[in-house]
Formats: structure tokens, C-alpha cells, sequence
């Protein structure tokens, strides 16, 4: 498998994103409205648990929003198509690289405008934008997959998130538990062992995509 | 026929269910009398996961070889798995409540672990209740068993090794196997998990010939 044509694949996504600008507006209005709810039902945030849990929650549903449509788009000609030109590894690591750039794009977009809407308690900056930026691109993995199986299983939405939630348990945990370490400030040894497990946890999610893809695709 | 394995599963059962009440413990604090737990307990635990592994091997098996029994084998592996986590489930709620005060805790990882091992397999059946091709149903679950068992093997067995659980083992908490379980004990423990498992073992059997005289009648 070549690089050029992965790269030719994930630059179609690219491509196919901005033509259609109405579903990436979507999303940004999306991500305002309900940082915007939150920030008003919540009023003030004094608790630094409360407004850990409220982010990831958010990040969450973002996450599956935007990974739940990228294989509605793929009708049945477009499907053998892509059959006879690529082969599925190049195709669903298109998606998933795909995906993991945009959702860690919107991650930081939705981290933005919720500190500013409900105020950030974060002390240790860095360390929460790499626990975000890694948990972007784990949760792109494991919903990509999903994604393709609930397109192949008759793309409804709500099986999308019957079939994501419990398997993104572990990750979401993982997640909570880091960015309340950078929430407090608490030195990076402490919370290494985490991150190296989301580091793992990435490898995988990817690894295991991209081998059991070969076995969704097949019609 | 009756296999040998089965009138062994059978009267090691009888005889950890009757000897596990009768037999000598230690004495321990806390604890007390509902240390004889272990032997109910923690094999029915071992059986869940013995059959929800065999279930994810048999999805392996059938994307290799794309044979529809080892599809049906899944399907049913995991239906005693999820069968069994009801009986682990209660003995560990009677149990918590009586050594840690309550029915339920979220604090504790391999609490959670369980709910979301549940919820797992409820959505691995909605998916095959939504798939009315079996080719198609069969391949398309197995691909979800596999990465849902990962999954899980990571929350059950990764994470609580990290965090503090209330169970012994973990988080600075003394393992049974260390000091509390005795040799009266171990004769006891170990014939009861080898028995759990056989039974469940048993069921399995039991529901794959009704599933293959089923899948043969619809499609005569």
C-alpha cells in the first residue's frame, strides 16, 4: 500500500468536507449551543469534579456526532469504487487519521469556548491539551470502527451510540482521571502511568481497526 | 448420552455448594462467616469470563473460516456469559453489603467493569437483532465481539491495577490467595471453579443443539 494514495484519500475527505460546508458549520454550532446551554442551566461552576464531568460529557457526544457520519456518506457505488482502487487498511486509516485531525481540531475549539463560557479551572495547560489531543485521536479510532459497523448494520443513530458508549467507557475514564490530574496541577509523575495507558490504549484501538476493517468491508 | 464431564460438574457443584457451608474458615474480621463466599462468588465470575472468552475466540474462528456454526457457538457462549454475570452480580452485591456496607459502589473499578461488560453484550445482541442477513450478521458481530472484548479486558483487568478498588488484590489490599485462603479453603476454591465452568460448559451444549436444530429447521 502506498503513501500517495492514503494521502489521495484523506485529502478526498478533506476535500469532500469543504465542499459541503454545511455540516462543519453544523458542528461548530453545535459545539456553541451546547457549551452555551451548559454555561446557562450551570449558571456558576464552582467545582472543579462537576466541571471536569460536564466537559467530557460534551466532548463525548461531540466525538460521536462527528465520527457517527463518516460512513453515511458512502453509497453503494462509491463503496465498489473504493473496493476495486484501495484496500480496506488505506481506507479506514484514511478515515481514522482523517477523523483524529478534526476531532482534535474541534476538541480544542470546544476547550475554548467552554473556558471562556463557563470559566477554566485548568492549572496545568499543557498537560490538559496533551490528555485532550490523545483522547481526540483514541475516541476518532474506536468511532470510525463503530461507525462503519452501525453504516453496515443499517445506519441508524441510536445504535451508533448503543454500540460506542460502553466500549468508549475505558477511554472516557482514562480521560476524566488525567484531565482532573492537570485540573489540580499535580506533578506529571503522577499521572505518567495514565498517560502512557492512553498512549497504549491509541495504538490499540488504531491496530485493531485497521485489522478488523478487512472483514466489514467484504460484501 | 451423558458425558463423564457432565455428572462430574454436577457432583463437584454438590459438593462445593454443601462442603463450602459446612467446611472449617478462618476466622477474620469483617469478613466472618461470609468468607465461604469465594466459593461462589469468584468461580461464577471465572465461568462468565471463560464463556464471553470462548464466545470472542469462536468470532475469531468464524472470520477465518466463515463458518456459520462457530457464529451460532458465539452467539450462545455469550448469551451464558451474560446468563452467568446475574448470579455474580448478586453474590457480589450480597456479599459488599454485608463486608463493605453497601448494596452498590461506583467507587470501585471492577464494579463498574461488570456494568459495562453487561452493557457491552446487550448492545453485541441489539447489533445481531438488527442484521437480518445471517452472512452478514455473523461477520458483522464477530468484528464488534472482538473489539468490545478488548475493550473490556482493558477496563477489567488493565485499569483496576492502576486505581485503588475496594477488592482484595488491588490498590494495597491483601489477595485472598496471600493469607486468608487456607489449604481447607483451596480444597474447596479450586474444584468449585473447575465445576462452574464445566457447568456452564454444560448449558453451552445444551443451547447449541437447540441453536443448530433450530438453524436446521428454518432452513429445510
Amino acid at each position: 500500500m502506498s503513501k500517495q494514495q492514503l494521502t489521495a484519500l484523506i485529502k478526498k475527505e478533506f476535500v469532500l468536507e469543504f465542499r459541503q460546508k454545511s455540516t462543519l458549520a453544523g458542528i461548530a454550532v453545535y459545539i456553541i449551543a451546547t457549551v452555551f446551554i451548559s454555561a446557562l442551566s450551570f449558571k456558576k461552576i464552582i467545582h472543579p469534579i462537576v466541571w471536569n464531568a460536564l466537559f467530557w460529557v460534551i466532548f463525548m457526544f461531540i466525538a460521536v456526532n462527528v465520527s457517527s457520519k463518516s460512513f453515511t456518506q458512502e453509497t453503494k457505488g462509491k463503496g465498489l469504487y473504493n473496493y476495486i482502487y484501495y484496500n480496506a487498511r488505506q481506507f479506514i486509516l484514511s478515515k481514522i487519521l482523517y477523523n483524529m485531525l478534526l476531532m482534535s481540531v474541534l476538541s480544542v475549539f470546544t476547550f475554548f469556548f467552554y473556558s471562556w463560557f463557563v470559566g477554566s479551572m485548568v492549572e496545568d495547560l499543557p498537560l490538559f491539551l496533551i490528555v485532550l489531543i490523545f483522547s481526540s485521536t483514541a475516541f476518532s479510532g474506536v468511532l470510525s470502527l463503530m461507525s462503519a459497523i452501525a453504516s453496515k448494520a443499517g445506519n441508524n443513530m441510536s445504535l451508533m451510540a448503543i454500540l460506542s458508549f460502553p466500549v468508549l467507557m475505558p477511554l472516557l475514564l482514562v480521560s476524566i482521571k488525567l484531565s482532573k490530574n492537570a485540573i489540580d496541577g499535580l506533578a506529571w509523575s503522577v499521572s505518567a502511568n495514565y498517560l502512557l495507558v492512553l498512549i497504549m490504549l491509541n495504538f490499540v484501538v488504531i491496530t485493531l481497526a485497521t485489522l478488523l476493517f478487512n472483514y466489514l468491508w467484504r460484501e | 448420552m451423558i458425558k463423564w464431564w457432565k455428572i462430574l460438574a454436577a457432583l463437584i457443584i454438590v459438593y462445593t455448594l454443601i462442603w463450602g457451608m459446612l467446611g472449617p474458615v478462618p476466622k477474620l474480621n469483617i469478613l466472618y462467616e461470609t468468607i465461604r463466599n469465594v466459593y461462589y462468588h469468584v468461580p461464577i465470575w471465572f465461568a462468565m469470563l471463560f464463556q464471553m472468552g470462548f464466545s470472542v475466540v469462536c468470532a475469531v474462528n468464524y472470520l477465518y473460516k466463515s463458518d456459520l456454526r462457530s457464529d451460532l457457538i458465539s452467539e450462545q457462549a455469550a448469551q451464558v456469559g451474560l446468563f452467568f454475570s446475574l448470579p455474580g452480580l448478586l453474590t457480589g452485591c450480597m456479599w459488599a453489603k454485608f463486608t463493605w456496607g453497601t448494596w452498590w459502589t461506583f467507587q470501585d473499578p471492577k464494579l463498574n467493569g461488570v456494568a459495562i461488560a453487561i452493557l457491552i453484550y446487550l448492545a453485541y445482541f441489539i447489533l445481531r437483532s438488527s442484521i437480518t442477513d445471517e452472512l452478514k450478521r455473523a461477520r458483522i458481530s464477530a468484528v464488534y465481539n472482538i473489539f468490545a472484548f478488548v475493550m473490556m479486558f482493558v477496563f477489567i483487568m488493565i485499569l483496576p491495577r492502576l486505581t485503588d478498588s475496594l477488592h482484595p488484590g488491588n490498590g494495597n489490599n491483601p489477595a485472598f490467595g496471600k493469607y486468608d485462603l487456607d489449604n481447607h479453603m483451596r480444597m474447596v476454591f479450586y474444584p468449585a471453579i473447575i465445576g462452574w465452568i464445566l457447568l456452564s460448559l454444560w448449558i453451552l451444549d445444551i443451547k447449541k443443539r437447540i441453536s443448530i436444530l433450530k438453524y436446521n429447521a428454518e432452513n429445510e
